[in-house]
């Protein structure tokens, strides 16, 4: 139990040298289904991050009680819990947005971050490094998915959160918004942050 | 005592090299390129005694387009200059000519820098790629900008060209059942993609490549093979409007397609029977497209979808080799 990273360390790896879709390619279906505006893909990291927060703390209060065989059933209710709650403070609250995120949301259930870290982290360690851990990861989640969003909207639509950022004579890449335009995107910025880390010598992961 | 090569000074010099052994040096892919090139000639002949400047504008911007992002590309992956190949050069054309001439720049540039940087340098550059380059480049921007692209994107009735104040004939047909009359379709003097129009240009340019063995005549043949069935049928089992077979072999980018794009060697399978396969299932799918998609023509969807199938094809159809399983 030593070796396990602190507090600190687990915050910082969530952001960048872990980060749960460029360096751990976890995550993707949210992160190629709703990066096609900025505002959804900041609500669905919004969501994930309450959901993985929750998550982490409850399964570290826990993770005494856990029995190895029945963990990943433990995990997945206590996610589902918290992604019901989510889910419906959506379409309380931001019924449009609840409306745009459809299946999405729900999907949350089985996004492999969520799990990964209950996994990883607090079924391993006190609930004070589950929740900066969670908060990391969640940072990492939503500048990933931001950063995707922010190039296929402004490309797609000429705007930004709605917000004309282009000239008036700016031709949508109408692609961009459309599942392709995710596709190449993501490619395109994993190739960039492979490309980023190899010339810093940092470290591969596998 | 003398060194040995001036005793010996014509001592001869055995070469070993590891097979194939290929004497004939005709084969590399500048002369390749050269020969499409030269069967383009007909095809650019005729796109700029029909389209005039507009046809001169398009080919500016995308080989400039083509050219510029392979200089880059390949730079930025740290190889040796590309661009003396000419396959660049090829891409530019075929891009150009697959294009309406009334398409903006960016439309042209950015379908350039797609079509070699994630059409082709992406994957391992030159002989690498899955997918045909131009028509990666091309569906991007058909997708992207569909007001530039879609049939009404060709016309403009102001343009003192005459074909380019026309519909195109496969539209004319499909949003009014207008037909065009054969020979406008066979010599070409109809509103369209660049190169598309005039089926004997692409006829001229095909024979050629097929008699130089630079394509493949198996593709083709499949390709026309498939649409003659398929248009056959159609024919037949549909209203007698006017729009025969033939049509759909003249009209629209069928020739121009069936020589110049599905018979590129890099993304069509490797024997003969797998390009009769590859070209017979092009043929089916731009007929399929043609006769019940919303778009009035289907080359470059049902290229692009064929390249995707290409490694099937090829595990399909090589034959296994003697004594092997």
């Amino acid at each position: 139990m030593a070796d396990l990273p602190t507090a600190t360390e687990r915050f910082i790896n969530g952001i960048l040298p872990e980060n749960p879709v460029y360096r751990q390619l976890l995550g993707l279906c949210p992160t190629l289904a709703v990066t096609n505006s900025l505002k959804a893909a900041i609500t669905m990291a919004g969501a994930v991050g309450f959901v993985l927060l929750c998550a982490n703390v409850i399964t570290s209060l826990i993770r005494n009680l856990l029995k190895p065989h029945l963990r990943i059933v433990v995990f997945t209710l206590t996610i589902a819990t918290f992604v019901t709650i989510a889910d419906r403070f959506l379409a309380a609250y931001l019924y449009q947005m609840s409306k745009t995120l459809g299946p999405y949301i729900p999907l949350i259930i089985v996004n492999c971050i969520i799990i990964c870290r209950c996994e990883v982290c607090a079924s391993k360690q006190s609930p004070l490094v589950a929740a900066t851990d969670a908060v990391g990861q969640s940072l990492g989640f939503g500048i990933a998915l931001s950063s995707i969003a922010a190039i296929r909207e402004i490309l797609g639509t000429g705007a930004l959160l709605g917000l004309r950022i282009m000239p008036a004579s700016w031709p949508d890449w109408v692609i961009m918004v459309l599942p392709p335009g995710a596709f190449l995107t993501f490619g395109l910025l994993l190739g960039t942050v492979n490309w980023i880390t190899a010339r810093r010598g940092g470290k591969k992961t596998a | 005592m003398k060194p040995i090569d001036e005793i010996l000074p014509t001592a001869p010099v055995i070469h070993v090299s590891p097979s194939p052994h290929l004497v004939q040096t005709a084969s590399s892919t500048r002369r390749m390129m050269v020969d499409v090139l030269i069967a383009l000639v007909p095809v650019v002949a005729m796109s700029l005694f029909v389209f005039r400047g507009y046809a001169l504008f398009q080919l500016a911007v995308c080989l400039g387009g083509c050219l510029l992002a392979e200089l880059v590309f390949v730079k930025m992956r740290g190889r040796p200059s590309t661009l003396k190949d000419g396959s660049a050069i090829v891409t530019g054309i075929i891009l150009a000519m697959s294009l309406p001439g009334t398409a903006p720049w960016y439309v042209g540039t950015i379908a350039a820098f797609v079509a070699i940087g994630i059409g082709k340098i992406i994957f391992g550059g030159m002989g690498m790629n899955l997918f045909n380059p131009a028509m990666v480049g091309r569906a991007f921007v058909m997708i992207s900008f569909a007001g530039a692209l879609a049939a009404s994107g060709f016309e403009d009735v102001r343009s003192a060209v005459d074909a380019i104040s026309q519909a195109t004939p496969m539209n004319a047909y499909k949003i009014n059942g207008v037909v065009t009359p054969l020979t406008h379709l066979f010599w070409g003097t109809t509103n369209g993609s660049l190169g598309e129009t005039s089926a004997l240009a692409c006829l001229l340019g095909g024979l050629y490549l097929v008699i130089r063995r630079t394509a493949s005549w198996e593709i083709p043949a499949g390709l026309i093979a498939a649409v003659l069935v398929l248009g056959g049928v159609a024919d037949l089992a549909g209203p007698a409007d006017g729009w025969t077979v033939l049509h759909h072999i003249l009209g629209g980018s069928l020739l121009f397609g069936a020589f110049f794009i599905a018979t590129d060697p890099v993304t069509s399978p490797l024997t003969p029977t797998g390009k009769f396969i590859f070209g017979a299932g092009t043929g089916m799918l731009i007929m399929v497209l043609r006769l019940f998609s919303g778009y009035p023509e289907g080359v470059m969807f049902a290229v692009l979808f064929m390249n995707a199938l290409t490694p099937l094809i090829n595990r399909w159809s090589i034959p296994t080799p003697f004594g092997g399983k």
